[in-house]
Formats: C-alpha cells, structure tokens, sequence
C-alpha cells in the first residue's frame, strides 16, 4: 500500500484511512482463517477492533521517522506500508517474509520502513524507542520515533524508566499506549492503582493526553499534534489511545474473563463501519463506493495470500544463518 | 618501560589520570607498563577519539569517572554528549544502547557490574542476540556493553557473582573476559569493529594489577585463545580473574618440575576450541579454572568440549577447580575457601597428574 500524499485532497486522506483499516480488517479476518488450516502457527494476536489507532497514528509519521512496535503489530506494519504479502509470508514461515521467516506473527521487521519489529516481551521495545530517539538527536536527525504498547506494558519497570530516561533527554519519542482495557486477559481496574494512564505522563515532566481510539480523525488530529510537539524539541509525549480488541487475545484465549455484552457495545462504536456512516453522511462516500473499496481490499488480501503460497522454505542449510553479522558486509545497516 | 630507540620515556600523568602515549607523540613506544583500569581507560579514551559515533553511557561514568575510575576525565574531554550518566535504570539504558546501535551509533555501555546487569537481561538475551537473526537479517546491533565481574572484594553476595558464562550461553553475543592488561587496552578496539552486541567482563581484582602493554596499530583478534605459559605436564584453561592464579599456581608446580600449560580462553564465545585440544593432545591431562558455580559452570562446557574432541589423547580425567556451591559470603576465610586459590589450583593439578 503507497503511503499518502501530503497534497491528496480531505476526500482522498479520508478514503486512504479507510482503505487501510480495511485490509487491516479484511487482512487479519483471513489471518484467523488461515490459523485454523494451519497455514499460520505458534502465536497469532490480532489487531481487530484497534485499526483506527495504527492507521490514524501512522498518518502523522514521516518516512525518516522511526516505528518500534508490540507482538500485536500487524497494523502497525500495514500501515506503516509494508507489503501485505511479505507480511503475510511471514506468518506462513517462508522465506520470502519480512523477516525470511525467523520471526513470525510477532515479529515483522522492515528496515527500509524504519520499522524495528514486532516486539513479544511487554514493554521491552520502550527502551529500544528511547535509544533510536538518543541516535537521533546526537546525528541531529530531525526524526520522530513512535513507540507502541498496551495498557499491560504500563505495569513494567521499562515504561517507567523509559519515560523518565526520555523525558529527562528531551528525546524525541511519542509514546501511543494502546489501552484496550486488557493486559492479556487482567483488566485495567485489576492491575493499574491509577486507571487514567495519561494522567502518569505527569510524574515524568511531559504532556500526556487520552484520545477516542476508536475514531480515526481524532487519532490522526491527536498525533500530528504530538508529533509536531516532540519534533519541534519539546522532549518527549504520551498518547493514551483508548481502545479495544475485539478478538481473543491470542488464539488459545477461552476469554473467560469477560462478557459477550461488552465486546458487543465496543462492536457498536467500531472504527470502520463508524467512520463509513460518517463519510456516507457528508456525502463523500457511496453504497458503491463501499463494494468497490470492499473488492480492491479482498484483492490485495488474495494476491498477499497467494505470494505466501508461492514462496519458498528458506533451506535448513541456512539455519545458523544471521545470528552473527557475515563478516567481510562492511558497515552493519 | 622500553622503546624501539632504547630511550627510556617517562609517562607523563595528569592530575585526571593517565596520558594514553599517542596523546603525547610517543607512537615509538613498543612496550609500556600500565594498569588494568589505565589500560580500560586508555581503551576507552582511544575509542572516544577515533569514531565520532561511539559514546559511553552508563551509571556514574561521567561526573564520577565509573564507580572503578575507568572513565576518569572522559567526561571532561569529550563532554556531557558522548559521556552520559544515566538514571539508576539498567533495563532501559542497556535498551537505549541497542536501540542507539540500531540508529546508527556505536554505544559503549557500561554496567557498572554483572550483579547488576541481571535487570537488563532481558534486553541482553530478548533484543540485542536476537534482533538480527528475528529480523532475518535486516538489522544488526552493533553494541558494546562493559561490566566488572567476579568475587574477592568482600562484597558479599550480591555483588560478587561471575555469571560470564550465563552470557556465554546465549547465541548471537560475543563474550570477552580480558585477563591481561594489554588485552584490557585493546579488546575494546576489536570489539567496537564487530557488527553484532559484544559484552566485556572486567574482573574487579585486575584493575589495579599492572602488566605490559605493547603498543598496536591495528585490532587484535579475540577469537583466538592464547597460551600464556608452555608445558607439557597438565593443561590448565582459565579466564578473566582467574588467569593470574592459574599461572601463579603453574610457578608453584614448576618447582616440583610439573609444567603446566596456561590457556587464556580471553573470549567464551565464540570459542576457540582448536587451541583447547591441541593442548590436551599434547600434555594428555586438563583442568578447567573458572570463577562461575560448579554447576552448569562454564567450566563444564569445556570439558565437555574436551570430552567430545580429545578424549582418547587423555590419561586422566578432566577435573574442575570452580566456585563452591554457596552464595559467596562475606567474611575474608569463607569467601576465600568459596573462589578458586592458588592453593586449589596447585592441589588439583597434582592430583591429575598422580601426583598429588
């Protein structure tokens, strides 16, 4: 998917954002069908129900600015513009997968995308976010690094150090915590004593606010402000995103821990078919416009489907390959 | 000290510490005598000096000069840029180096010790040995991270563990353990050329011990195990801390007329298994000197290297002289009983070579 341009009209903006949540949708829906056949295996998080926060989110960033993300990052990778099928690839283990099949549903990886994976340990893509931000500054790159994690993350130390590091360096990182209510399956209320996660921007110096995840204009207005604020050298910010997932949280989850009624009246505010009716309401948007938008994105799923079938296993005589940087390559990327 | 012209050159010391020689046009120097910690700063200065990329941070490296005074100064010359004190949060700083390293950086990250660093495995193990392989090749980390290790300060517990071989355990890392002063001063160099996360463990009694540093131009290789003593009686392969006492203890065997062959591992991985065995073929007999515990030591991987690759060259078994199977205490006799001496070392040399 091509990244937007800045000179598309509101109309085109708005057909991309819904575009891209989407395939998101429509990407991660055969996902969980594709699991079921055995096509994808080990750990499989899907993102569904949280798409307005990657694609809104993403819609602020600049191609030098630097994405570092959690285990739930297929979104985030989509939107950030990586090929559906190398994404998809990757789930199936080929070696024609972001990442050649080393890493999996959770971590996707794309260097000329400046994305730095797919993070699996909770909060431990927070200090690699402060880090790339460090570099950054010290080459007096102009860029921005956007770190995402879940409300679970906010529980561990690094959160804490790595607000407190960034804030106290003035390094340009925004931290989207995405807060869908869940850390794997222990609610908000029963593992933060403060529930507001932006009010704990306060205790490191720097602004925090909380933003409706499940709209995509407000994400997109929520973030390009922040942006602006951490690349005009202002240190640091946290966005709360407030979201929710409607899916398990992995494909082993029984979801014992909640009701059908609630995923049912998040289903009601959902990012895609909300923002359809509103785009349909300010007549910018038709019944036909739907199908065709519906049509282009199954397209994009199948053909990301088909490049998975037809790549190759990376041969088990490569197996050690890349633990060690080849010597004689020169400079490391 | 010596120099190619025979004239004898006085070092000149500063009230922040050493001069390193080339500060000073001394290049003709062959051969100086420096300590450890000297040696780990000049290593350091030099570093700073050379590649505008790298940068130190850690905890107290800066104003301080690092809790053992490795870095005394640094912060003065290069600035509060390039040397960085950082919050009491080892996680995210060690995090912030492989993040930084990712961004185009050559960080030097320095834990102040092992102990410590266990609040930043996670990043150590998760991230740093995995990021280029889980990327499929994508991204390399090309971080160097220094912590002091080892028992003998009368610490106690928890800031007396060797856990080198924990690292060493861990595919994608380089694990230096610099035993000598000249490797103290150049391992550094060497690390900072290898594209993927290198640790370096510093043990706390060697940074005041003095030794010669011959004067290089270029890196030296640390996949190379070197033998620090000849013999042909007993082979004895150590590391780190535990090489001065390895040799001292082959002074004392030398008296009885056993002559023991002294292999400085100087990096646990990769391992220069080669060097190992072609020993072993040649003096029949092996001991492994190692600070870590007896169980699971790194000690036991290198018998049982020795195990797979020499064991008809031997006549007796391979024994251990490692740590005692106790947190280390903190009085002088107990802590002394706990680690590898001399007198152990000596004592079971002899017993492998019947002797004893």
């Amino acid at each position: 998917m091509t990244p937007p341009a800045t000179t598309d009209s509101p109309v085109q903006q708005d057909r991309h954002l819904l575009r891209q949540m989407l395939l998101i949708r429509r990407f991660e829906e055969k996902c969980a069908e594709l699991y079921s056949h055995g096509k994808i295996q080990g750990f499989l998080h899907l993102y569904i129900g949280e798409e307005a926060v990657a694609v809104g989110a993403m819609q602020a960033l600049t191609p030098d600015d630097n994405v570092v993300s959690t285990y739930r990052e297929h979104g985030h990778a989509l939107a950030r513009g990586m090929p559906p099928g190398a994404a998809m690839a990757e789930m199936f283990g080929k070696a024609n997968g972001c990442s050649r099949g080393r890493g999996g549903s959770m971590h996707l990886f794309d260097a000329g995308l400046r994305f730095f994976g797919g993070n699996a340990i909770v909060g431990g893509g927070l200090p690699i976010a402060v880090g790339l931000a460090l570099a950054d500054q010290l080459r007096k790159r102009p860029a921005v690094t956007a770190c995402f994690f879940g409300d679970g993350a906010v529980a561990e130390g690094e959160f804490h150090e790595s607000l407190n590091l960034a804030a106290l360096w003035k390094l340009p990182v925004v931290f989207i915590c995405e807060n869908n209510l869940y850390a794997m399956g222990t609610h908000l209320h029963r593992h933060q004593a403060q529930i507001d996660i932006a009010r704990k921007a306060d205790g490191y110096g720097m602004p925090g606010v909380a933003v409706d995840g499940m709209d995509v204009r407000a994400v997109v207005a929520a973030m390009q402000h922040a942006v602006g604020f951490v690349r005009n050298k202002n240190g640091p910010m946290l966005v709360e995103m407030r979201t929710y997932r409607y899916r398990p949280h992995s494909m082993y989850d029984p979801e014992l821990y909640r009701g059908k009624d609630e995923v049912e009246l998040w289903r009601q505010r959902d990012p895609i078919s909300t923002f359809m009716a509103q785009l349909i309401a300010e007549g910018n948007f038709t019944d036909n416009d739907r199908r065709e938008l519906e049509q282009e994105v199954q397209a994009m799923v199948a053909d990301a489907i088909a490049f998975a079938e037809a790549g190759q296993w990376e041969p088990v005589a490569d197996l050690l390959k890349d633990v060690h940087t080849p010597v004689g390559t020169g400079k490391p990327k | 000290m010596t120099c190619l012209y025979g004239k004898v050159i006085q070092i000149r010391r500063t009230g922040i510490g050493w001069t390193p020689p080339h500060e000073q046009g001394l290049w003709i120097m062959s051969s100086i005598k420096m300590s450890y910690r000297e040696a780990v700063r000049a290593a350091l200065h030099e570093a700073l000096a050379s590649d505008p990329r790298v940068f130190l941070m850690g905890e107290d490296v800066a104003r301080y000069g690092g809790a053992f005074a490795c870095s005394r100064g640094l912060y003065e010359e290069f600035g509060p840029e390039r040397v960085r004190d950082t919050p009491l949060s080892e996680s995210t700083f060690v995090g912030a180096g492989i993040g930084a390293a990712l961004g185009g950086l050559r960080p030097i990250v320095e834990v102040m010790t092992v102990n410590f660093s266990l609040l930043a495995l996670d990043q150590v193990v998760n991230n740093a040995a995995t990021l280029r392989h889980m990327s499929g090749g994508q991204f390399s980390v090309p971080l160097v991270i220094r912590m002091a290790t080892g028992a003998g300060r009368r610490v106690a517990a928890q800031h007396s563990h060797s856990l080198e071989g924990w690292y060493a355990h861990v595919p994608g890392l380089t694990v230096l353990c610099p035993g000598t002063v000249h490797d103290a001063r150049y391992m550094l160099r060497s690390a900072l050329l290898e594209p993927d996360p290198v640790v370096i463990f510093e043990h706390f009694m060697l940074y005041p011990s003095e030794g010669e540093v011959n004067q290089l131009l270029g890196p030296i290789d640390i996949r190379k195990a070197l033998i620090r003593r000849v013999g042909t009686d007993a082979t004895i392969i150590t590391h780190g801390g535990s090489l001065g006492k390895s040799l001292h203890a082959a002074e004392v065997l030398a008296l009885d007329g056993i002559e023991c062959e002294v292999i400085d591992l100087r990096a646990l991985r990769p391992l220069d298994v080669p060097t190992i065995l072609s020993s072993v073929a040649k003096t029949h007999r092996a001991v492994v000197v190692d600070e870590g515990w007896y169980t699971g030591s790194f000690a036991a991987e290198i018998s049982a290297r020795i195990m797979e690759g020499a064991f008809y060259d031997l006549d007796a078994p391979v024994a251990r002289v490692c740590t005692a199977e106790v947190p280390i205490p903190y009085a002088m006799h107990l802590e002394d009983a706990a680690v590898p001496q001399v007198e152990t070392i000596v004592s079971t040399v002899r017993r492998v070579v019947g002797n004893g």
